[in-house]
């Protein structure tokens, strides 16, 4: 077996916390290794909303979460220009609202709390709400802009792990934790497996990181640690298209389907909160009640969504922590936890952090980077809150699409707007990279071939989280085998293609089942007249 | 939950089959068009995310709803396209569409100098003036301007007779057979009043807009969208439906006033009639009876016109037609004569224009019709410059073959 000892850290986990806390770590001069299991992006940090909170959401409740989340709010717009969207949010009170008591009255407490944590909030008329975004529930009695926005958290985690890359980290995706290397109370390192392969492999370094989200709980518990996870999972409902291009929320006590995000080419509405067992987190269904709720839900926020195409249904598991003052577990800290295992449970070289949100990842990442470093005596100072990650160095797509000689096309937009300024590195080479792959979402050949050669894509689904490719209204009828094939060719293993192709459309068929009517259940039809399902599914099973 | 799934010109509704892109007439022969899927409802999603998705090319679009026709989920793909380029497209038009826009303003002025006009239009040296400096083709023989005009003529030949008929409608004219084609207006006025109708105008008539929509005009294109329908509503309260001789300009009064212009026609639609349509209902339910003249013989094709095919009225066309003894009526394969309106007069697209219509124009050539039957102005330009074999438009193709003394003496009693 081989080992390896040439890291100063060892990350576990390649969501949005893992890739932060890599690229922070990397920045600071050390030498990392980040593991994951399957792909960057796969655990909450590519099953959640989306939302760039203000903040405002948490204002009356929980101030403290609310300076936070408004603090780095500002830096990721300054940094991550290119993967966050400034659309403004509104929190609408509505009639209903006023008969629970969550009326005018309310607002303005709400108001206060938002301006004192640093909240620009700003009351206006329904009439002003309804010019702001027209798709809003025109009987609203009133309504606050905040300066909600939303973040697009593939590209988030992406970018940072493409930095931390640049920075000289090592990332090893579909590589999986399975134990410590510990001698006495201090772990030495990590035993992996290649989840592809099956191979195993030892790393070694002085500090491990535990960033597996909800799975931390396993991994801390491999090193007999005891973190009091909860897990909340989340169910979301994603929209044919835009349909508001402001965020809107309810101005009351946080609830179920609440808020509703426009996120790049569609609307998400979510998302509801319930407990569920650690065995379900792998695998996540959306049941036909949340799917309900969360219509019900969304068609007061905006009443046009009630007949609003559904593209697909997805849920996540939130990464909750007990608070560890509790002994009960029951009070649940939405708070950042940086634990140095050595202070709380004596057990040398290790290091969690979890709860928070997508959008404190940076914030999260500082916190562990510091622990990081007290522990191996280095002393540097943080630097991610003023450098911008890579694709979001030259503003959004408007100032990235000017690069292109001439118009650019319908494909260069696309890629300028997923890819930022790493747009550059795209080939546009022959007519064939010209060509779209997927023509929903305006992705041409020579994105893939980039997200291939650049982006370490191993599968349709790594595919499609880099370049929305099957993400539109034919969730991949039209286009897949396309991809696939060129998928197929660019990682040299043509006769691969099929089955590409096939494990893509089963993921797909899973998020349209849950919401299979309508023009949904058309296209599903469609789907299948395609490709020819070998078992039919009956109209019951959906 | 969920009752039904729509949205703005049903774009969502596309399940992405891509039937709509076999039949595009464009997409076949330009290559610098992302045809009817990608324009429209593909198009569509993106531009609501940001503008900036806007395409140059949807400018090729003919808009001849041939997509529309073939859709299976009813998306209106070329209403999409055409909404694209009012609320994107906002670059002001050139001179150049301007004039061959405004159909009713250009006509007058042109008009009074009609024989100046259409004699120096013929010449090659202000033919590739005109492909200079403002991009016409000059490949394209413009359309003539007449020196009296149908509205003219109506009132100095044909007005004071009309009180006299029972039965009364309103005649949409059109700008074609004001300015261009007075013939047409003569001879609508002629077939009507032998079954013993009586012609009124409308004196508030404005061009459709068809042309002003496609070239950007929005604003003067509602303004006279507006007047016409309030026009249409009087007209119908005094028990006069309107009938109209152009497919276009019907189709644009009907689906792009509401659709497009956002000019509401509920009350009036329903009683708006292509001629054809009116005189097959009339004949067929015994209303009207039709006296043919003796010997009459003629070799027909029939194309029908993409807006034809759009509104899905052919039919009565050709079933009218069939019903005069000795027409032989031959149905010509459905295909788009590449025109559409002021389209095939740019420079630009005069290539793929005539691209468009080779398999009609060779169709033509190969049946050898003595004429083609055709509803359309633009259609009749197109075909008669591109294959010399004249076009008849229905209403003129009756006059003929009715006996028009002997009609009136059956529809008077
Ligand atoms: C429904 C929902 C909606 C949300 N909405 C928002 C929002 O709008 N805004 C916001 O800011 N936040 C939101 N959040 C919170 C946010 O998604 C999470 O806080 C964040 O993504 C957590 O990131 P993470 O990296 O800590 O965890 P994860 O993204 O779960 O990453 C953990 C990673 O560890 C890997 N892993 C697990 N076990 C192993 C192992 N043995 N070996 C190697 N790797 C392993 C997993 O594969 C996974 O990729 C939402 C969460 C949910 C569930
Ligand atoms: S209207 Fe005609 S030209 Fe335009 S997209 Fe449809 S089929 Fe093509
Ligand atoms: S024919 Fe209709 S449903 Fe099919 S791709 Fe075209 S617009 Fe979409």
């Amino acid at each position: 077996m081989p080992v390896n000892h040439d890291f100063d850290v060892i990350i576990i986990g390649g969501g949005i916390t893992g890739a932060g806390t890599a690229r922070d770590c990397a920045m600071r001069g050390l030498k990392v290794l980040l593991i994951e299991r399957s792909d960057i992006a796969t655990g909450a940090t590519g099953r959640n909303h989306g939302l760039l909170h203000s903040g405002a959401r948490y204002a009356v409740k929980d101030s403290e979460s609310a300076e936070e989340c408004i603090r780095e709010n500002k830096i990721l717009r300054r940094i991550a220009a290119n993967c966050v969207e400034v659309t403004g949010g509104l929190f609408i009170t509505l009639p209903e609202d006023a008969d629970s008591g969550f009326g005018l009255d309310y607002q303005a407490t709400f108001l206060e709390a938002c301006n004192k944590a640093g909240i620009e909030a700003r009351a206006i008329s329904p009439r002003e709400a309804i010019q702001m975004e027209p798709s809003v529930n025109p009987t609203l009695i009133g309504a606050v802009v905040v300066p909600d926005g939303s973040v697009d958290p593939f590209r988030l985690c992406s970018a940072n792990v493409t930095d931390a890359v640049l920075h000289g980290a090592k990332v090893l995706v579909y590589t999986e934790f399975l134990d410590f290397i510990r001698e006495g109370d201090t772990i030495l390192g990590v035993k992996v497996r290649d989840s592809r392969t099956g191979e195993t492999a030892e790393y070694r370094a002085p500090v491990t990181v535990n960033a597996a989200g909800i799975w931390g709980h396993g991994v801390a518990a491999k090193a007999g640690v005891k973190i009091g996870m909860y897990p909340a999972k989340g169910a979301l409902l994603v929209f044919g298209h835009r349909v508001n291009n402001v965020v809107i929320n309810r101005c009351r006590k946080s609830a179920d389907g609440d808020i509703l995000v426009p996120g790049d080419s569609v609307t998400v509405i979510g998302t509801t909160s319930t407990k569920v067992p650690f065995e379900e987190c792998d695998h996540m269904e959306v049941t036909p009640d949340e799917v309900k709720l969360l219509l019900r839900e969304g068609c007061a926020l905006c009443p046009s969504l009630a007949s609003t195409r559904i593209l697909r249904a997805y849920a996540g598991v939130r990464p909750l922590v007990a608070d560890d003052s509790d002994p009960t577990g029951r009070s649940i800290s939405r708070g950042i936890v940086c634990l140095d295992h050595e202070t709380r449970d004596g057990i040398k070289g290790f290091v969690s952090i979890t709860g928070g949100k997508l959008m404190t990842y940076r914030l999260m990442a500082e916190l562990a980077t510091d622990a990081v470093c007290r522990k191996l005596g280095v002393n540097k100072t943080c630097t991610t809150a003023e450098t911008p990650l890579p694709g979001s160095m030259d503003g959004r797509i408007e100032s990235v699409s000017k690069r292109f000689e001439g118009k650019p096309s319908a494909g260069q937009k696309g890629a300028a707007g997923r890819q930022g300024d790493m747009v550059g590195k795209i080939r546009f080479d022959t007519d064939a990279d010209k060509q779209l792959v997927c023509e929903c979402e305006n992705v041409t050949l020579a994105e893939i071939k980039y997200a291939v050669r650049e982006l370490g894509v191993s599968n349709l689904e790594d595919l499609r989280r880099r370049t929305r490719v099957g993400m539109g209204t034919c969730q991949g009828t039209l286009c897949i085998r396309r991809a696939a094939k060129a998928l197929a060719e660019a990682l040299g293993k043509p006769e691969m293609a099929e089955k590409l192709a096939a494990d893509y459309l089963d993921e797909r068929w899973k998020g349209m089942r849950a919401v299979g009517w309508g023009d949904t259940l058309r296209e599903m039809e469609f789907m299948q007249r395609v490709y020819k399902f070998e078992k039919p599914y009956s109209y019951d099973e959906v | 939950m969920q009752e039904t799934n729509i949205s703005a010109k049903n774009f969502e509704q596309c399940q992405k089959c891509s039937l709509c892109e076999t039949v595009c007439p464009v997409m076949a022969n330009n290559p610098k068009y992302a045809g009817p899927k990608r324009s429209g409802p593909d198009g569509e999603r993106y531009r609501l995310k940001n503008g900036i998705f806007f395409e140059d090319s949807l400018k090729y679009c003919l808009n001849c709803k041939r997509c529309e026709v073939a859709c299976p989920s009813g998306v209106r793909i070329a209403d999409l396209i055409q909404q694209a380029r009012i609320d994107y497209g906002r670059k002001a038009p050139k001179l150049r569409d301007m004039m061959l826009a405004s159909t009713d303003q250009m006509g007058p002025l042109a008009g009074a100098f009609a024989p100046i006009v259409n004699f120096s239009l013929g010449l090659a040296p202000v033919k590739g003036l005109m492909h200079a400096t403002i991009g016409v083709d000059k490949h394209r023989t413009l359309p003539k301007y007449s020196s009296e005009t149908f509205v003219h003529w109506y009132k100095k030949h044909a007005e004071a007779a009309q009180d006299a008929y029972k039965k009364q409608i309103s005649y949409f004219h059109g700008c074609y057979a004001n300015y261009n084609y007075p013939q047409l207006g003569k001879d609508f006025v002629a077939v009507m009043n032998a079954f013993g109708i009586g012609v009124q105008l409308i004196p508030e008539e404005r061009c459709c807009g068809v042309a002003k929509i496609a070239n950007g005009m929005i604003a003067a294109a509602t303004r006279d969208a507006k007047i016409n329908i309030e026009a249409f509503l009087r007209s119908v309260k005094e028990g006069r439906e309107v009938v109209t001789v152009s497919t276009t300009c019907t189709l644009t009064l009907i689906e792009e006033y509401p659709e497009l212009l956002k000019v509401d026609n509920s009350e009036v639609r329903d009683h708006i009639s292509l001629v054809e349509q009116y005189l097959y209902k009339g004949i067929a339910s015994g209303e009207l009876k039709p006296v043919w003249k003796d010997g009459f013989k003629a070799r027909a094709a029939y194309h029908c016109p993409c807006h034809q095919e759009r509104l899905g009225w052919g039919i009565f066309t050709t079933e009218l037609l069939k019903m005069i003894p000795g027409m032989e009526l031959i149905e010509l394969e459905s295909n788009c004569c590449g025109i559409a309106g002021t389209y095939g007069f740019k420079k630009e697209n005069y290539k793929v224009s005539q691209a468009i219509g080779k398999p009609l124009f060779d169709n033509i050539a190969a049946v050898a019709p003595d004429y083609v039957a055709c509803e359309c102005e633009t259609c009749k330009w197109q075909i008669e410059m591109s294959t010399g074999v004249p076009v008849k438009n229905p209403v003129s193709i009756l006059a003929e073959a009715l006996d028009l003394e002997k009609t009136a003496a059956a529809n008077r009693k």
